[in-house]
């Protein structure tokens, strides 16, 4: 293998690394309760949520960061952190592409998604959030047709506070941890979602997100309601500027399935990982939790995790209705010096649960790869059903995989599975493919991409197009 | 903290009684101590001991034995029917007279921890200690600070015993709790060849704690079978800690085989430290009533080209609790290494509990590694089947479940203990099938 190219991959620069100057309303770093009263004030919110960001922060205070997971990295000291930054003229909203500051159009130009193209092309609604405000939401009216609520979570505070009030902190409480907890406190901005009874959303909602201010943390909320055999698929991407600064993203995602309703959650991360010393890069620490509520209801996680510097993160799903189901489909890449320790929870409490785990990880360079999942099935959980399986590649002999399944089984009628093999990819898969007159490097793309082939066909189109093409830049050149 | 305090005045207690010794090993006992103090029982916060509660140990207040005495007829019956070099222990005392030490070929040496002392401490000094350090575990320290008796077993290079070495732990109906805390060190030259057999057992009534540590070394192409036969009574608590490490083309195979306690802990783990190494882990643990069984392995793949495969079953009935961790480890630059890793549980109750978790840690890529993990009931299916032969559900539903063990067992090349494992299971299980009704109905079949 030539190692030359190894390194090449190494030294790779960050392709979407550049930083736009947009003049924002940015908080001195440091956190306290004037910081959250300043947040909450700026965001013109009611007193019961300041009340409940308080809350949080207390509660925030009493606990202890995780060490738990197989992650490496320094101390983050969280007063040297800005919990607030927006991009100027909050009051003057554009309603259509034309009004969009040309500078973040630019930077969306660089990205390679062109807004206006991409929500003509693919009749996306796009609720794009520039640093922590939201900036643009299209496509409303036409959801508002059908009775679709997609909007950003601090007008839904403001415009919808009942359903705010209603589902806010009922999957992931407060303290459910300490990042959950931190996220409640000083949450800024982030996607909401109401799908109301019987309705199945016309378009495929996505947010992309994008990290702009120097020393700014990322605290996104979302929420997702979908209520009785309602249907929406919801994206989520992000990319990020490069810098030198660690960077915190501890971002919480909520998800409420009622009765027969299906929430199809797709994300595809590719936050700046740090350059080849390790320096700089994103730390990534997310607390994402769907409930399957009502009977017959039906959470689908995917994601395909190829940046940020440290990960931490683990989609999960509690199955309380009777007959839900839960999955999750991971791709996770990680190379150069990134760690990342990722996985799901699927909780079977009702009858008859089933849920799904296919997890794939790739390592190359001198990264560290971790999959931890737990499987718990209660005791009324009667026939409840789970198959995982987690493959890891290695790829060069400096990077680590490792897998940590924890299953708790509380019931004789449960079936629970699980498989794991972690190999490199084999000679004779190479030689066979050579022999046919493909060479190495295409040779390696279209094994790993076949590796990945359960999770990749899952995504929504523009998503698995946009996957397979991350997926071969971050690993040209790693084997060949 | 008080908890711990209790086990502390029993030692200070028996410290007091003891007579002169070499200084380093009043050392080791009081590092072993102050270790134990310091760390405390285990919590459920501790993640190595996440789903095992060790509350009716920390407290308990056991009493040290201070002698042997057995009655020899209740002794045979608990006795393995095997013709072998035998050392037996009552409550962790040595009981010469239920020991069988004549006949040793050349090269072997079988001997008490004690006199082992005796003979030249400081052959013993060397290796005991290296692998299982106070640091592994509370019992460890806990183990350390009593350490006073348990078995040496040596074999010269080349050497080959024929006949298996018998390790007999027996637990006696005491009037008060009793504990013992033996210590095994076994070194196998290169290519020597023998095969051990670590039984507990005791009486019906006995509520004791068994903590044992068990570290074998393993030289250059040495071949080394390690069964431990798990049969204590079901009020007894036991830990037991083994650790090898393994030279060169060393072969280590380890049936452990649990049946008995109230509450049993293993804690297994090889160190693969020469090319050519293998590991074979063979295991089976069968629960009912409110047992709770802990299995934690660990495989230390330290050097490339070395080999393990690992086969765990556990069977849970009433409101047993399993658990298994079981851990595949390759070091940075250990390649070419086959891992390979199995567990599967068979719940026969709603109300059986089995907390599973197969980990792999792998820092080289040139390795085929796999694990996985099953928990479910039998096969309704299958029954059906044997149903459709004649069979009624009981007899199905227990020929199904001893085939399931049947998996492990077929390995167990000692047909005493198989026997005792098939009977146990089956046995144990009266409302559903007996033994000799399945025999027959087996035999019926083959005609």
């Amino acid at each position: 293998m030539a190692t030359e190219e190894m390194e090449q991959l190494v030294r790779r620069e960050y392709k979407d690394g550049f930083v736009t100057d947009i003049e924002s309303d940015t908080l001195p770093p440091g956190l306290d309760e004037n910081t959250i009263a300043f947040i909450s004030k700026k965001k013109g919110e009611p007193d019961w949520m300041l009340e409940w960001r308080l809350d949080a922060y207390r509660q925030w205070l009493k606990m202890k960061e995780p060490s738990w997971a197989h992650l490496n990295y320094p101390p983050i000291d969280y007063q040297e952190i800005s919990y607030f930054s927006a991009p100027k003229r909050p009051e003057d909203r554009p309603q259509s592409l034309d009004e969009v500051d040309p500078k973040l159009l630019e930077t969306y130009e660089k990205l390679g998604i062109p807004l206006h193209e991409r929500a003509a092309l693919a009749g996306v609604a796009v609720d794009a959030v520039f640093d922590s405000e939201s900036v643009i939401t299209t496509f409303k009216d036409d959801l508002a047709k059908e009775g679709v609520i997609f909007c950003s979570i601090s007008e839904a505070v403001q415009e919808y506070p009942e359903l705010v009030k209603q589902y806010l902190g009922t999957v992931v409480p407060k303290n459910d941890n300490y990042f959950a907890a931190l996220n409640s406190a000083v949450f800024t901005d982030g996607s909401f979602v109401f799908v109301p009874k019987g309705v199945k959303c016309p378009m495929e909602l996505s947010t992309y997100f994008r990290i702009n201010q120097e020393n700014t943390g990322q605290f996104e909320r979302t929420l997702i309601i979908c209520e009785d055999r309602a249907e929406v698929s919801y994206l989520e991407g992000c990319t990020a500027p490069q810098r030198d600064e660690n960077q915190l993203h501890a971002a919480v995602v909520e998800l409420v399935a009622l009765d027969d309703a299906y929430i199809k959650y797709s994300t595809v991360q590719n936050w700046y990982p740090g350059d080849e010393n390790g320096v700089g890069g994103i730390y990534n620490f997310v607390t994402k939790r769907g409930d399957c509520r009502g009977a017959r209801s039906r959470i689908s996680w995917t994601q395909v995790e190829t940046g940020s510097a440290i990960t931490w993160k683990y989609p999960s799903c509690m199955l309380r209705g009777k007959d839900s189901i839960g999955e999750f489909y991971s791709v996770a890449v990680t190379g150069g010096r990134q760690q990342a320790d990722t996985g799901t929870k699927m909780v079977h409490i009702g009858e008859g649960t089933r849920s799904y785990i296919v997890s794939k990880g790739i390592s190359a360079g001198n990264s560290d790869q971790s999959y931890r999942g737990l499987v718990k099935t209660g005791p009324r959980a009667k026939g409840a059903r789970n198959f995982t399986q987690c493959d890891s590649l290695l790829i060069g002999d400096t990077c680590g995989a490792h897998t940590f399944p924890y299953q708790e089984i509380n019931n004789s009628t449960a079936t629970v599975e699980h498989e794991a093999t972690t190999s490199k990819i084999g000679e004779d898969q190479l030689f066979y493919c050579q022999s046919r007159g493909i060479s190495e490097e295409d040779a390696v793309s279209m094994i790993v991409n076949g590796f990945c082939k359960d999770v990749f066909q899952e995504l929504p189109m523009e998503f698995a197009v946009e996957a397979e093409a991350l997926l071969n830049v971050t690993l040209e050149g790693a084997v060949g | 903290m008080s908890d711990t305090q209790t086990f502390l005045d029993t030692l200070k207690a028996r410290d007091s009684r003891r007579g002169s010794e070499p200084t380093w090993i009043a050392a080791r006992r009081q590092a072993g101590a102050a270790r134990f103090e310091a760390m405390g029982f285990p919590t459920l916060r501790d993640e190595e001991w996440k789903y095992t509660n060790v509350r009716s140990i920390a407290q308990g207040n056991f009493a040290l034995a201070d002698n042997a005495d057995f009655s020899p007829a209740s002794a045979a019956a608990l006795t393995l029917p095997i013709e072998a070099h035998r050392l037996t222990f009552v409550d962790g005392v040595f009981a010469p007279a239920l020991s069988e030490l004549e006949n040793l070929p050349d090269g072997v040496q079988v001997l008490p921890l004690s006199r082992a002392l005796e003979d030249n401490h400081e052959a013993v000094g060397g290796p005991l200690g290296r692998l299982t350090g106070v640091e592994f575990s509370p019992f460890a320290a806990l183990n350390t600070a009593f350490m006073e008796e348990g078995a040496v077993i040596r074999l010269d290079r080349g050497c080959v015993v024929e006949k298996p070495i018998v390790l007999q732990f027996l637990s006696r109906e005491n009037a008060e709790p009793t504990m013992c805390h033996p210590r095994v060190l076994v070194e196998a030259g290169g290519r020597s060849e023998a095969t051990l057999i670590e039984h507990h057992a005791g009486q019906e009534g006995a509520g004791n704690l068994t903590n044992v540590v068990a570290e074998l070394f393993l030289g250059r192409g040495a071949i080394f079978t390690h069964y431990k036969l798990q049969e204590a009574p079901l009020g007894d608590y036991h830990i037991a800690s083994i650790h090898v490490e393994q030279e060169r083309d060393s072969r280590y195979v380890s049936h452990n085989l649990d049946l008995g306690g109230a509450l049993v802990r293993n804690d297994l783990i090889s160190d693969l430290e020469g090319k050519g190494a293998e590991t074979v882990f063979n295991g089976l643990f069968f629960g009912q009533g409110r047992q709770h069984v802990d299995n934690h392995t660990k495989v230390n793949h330290n050097a490339p080209l070395t080999f393990s495969n690992e086969n765990y079953k556990g069977i849970l009935d009433d409101r047993a609790r399993g658990v298994f961790n079981g851990r595949v480890y390759v070091k940075r630059d250990s390649q070419q290494i086959e891992g390979f890793q199995s567990n599967q549980n068979l719940l026969l109750s709603d109300r059986a509990h089995i907390d599973a978790k197969p980990e792999l840690e792998i820092y080289a890529d040139d390795v085929k590694c796999s694990h996985g993990t099953t928990t479910g009931q039998l096969d309704e299916e299958a029954i059906f089947v044997l149903r459709t032969r004649g069979l009624d559900e009981q007899t199905a539903r227990g020929l199904l479940t001893l085939a399931f063990a049947g998996e492990v067992l077929e390995n167990v090349t000692q047909d005493a203990i198989a026997e005792r494992v098939e009977l146990a299971v089956a046995g144990k299980l009266p409302e559903r099938f007996n033994v000799a009704g399945l025999v027959e109905t087996s035999t019926a079949l083959n005609d």
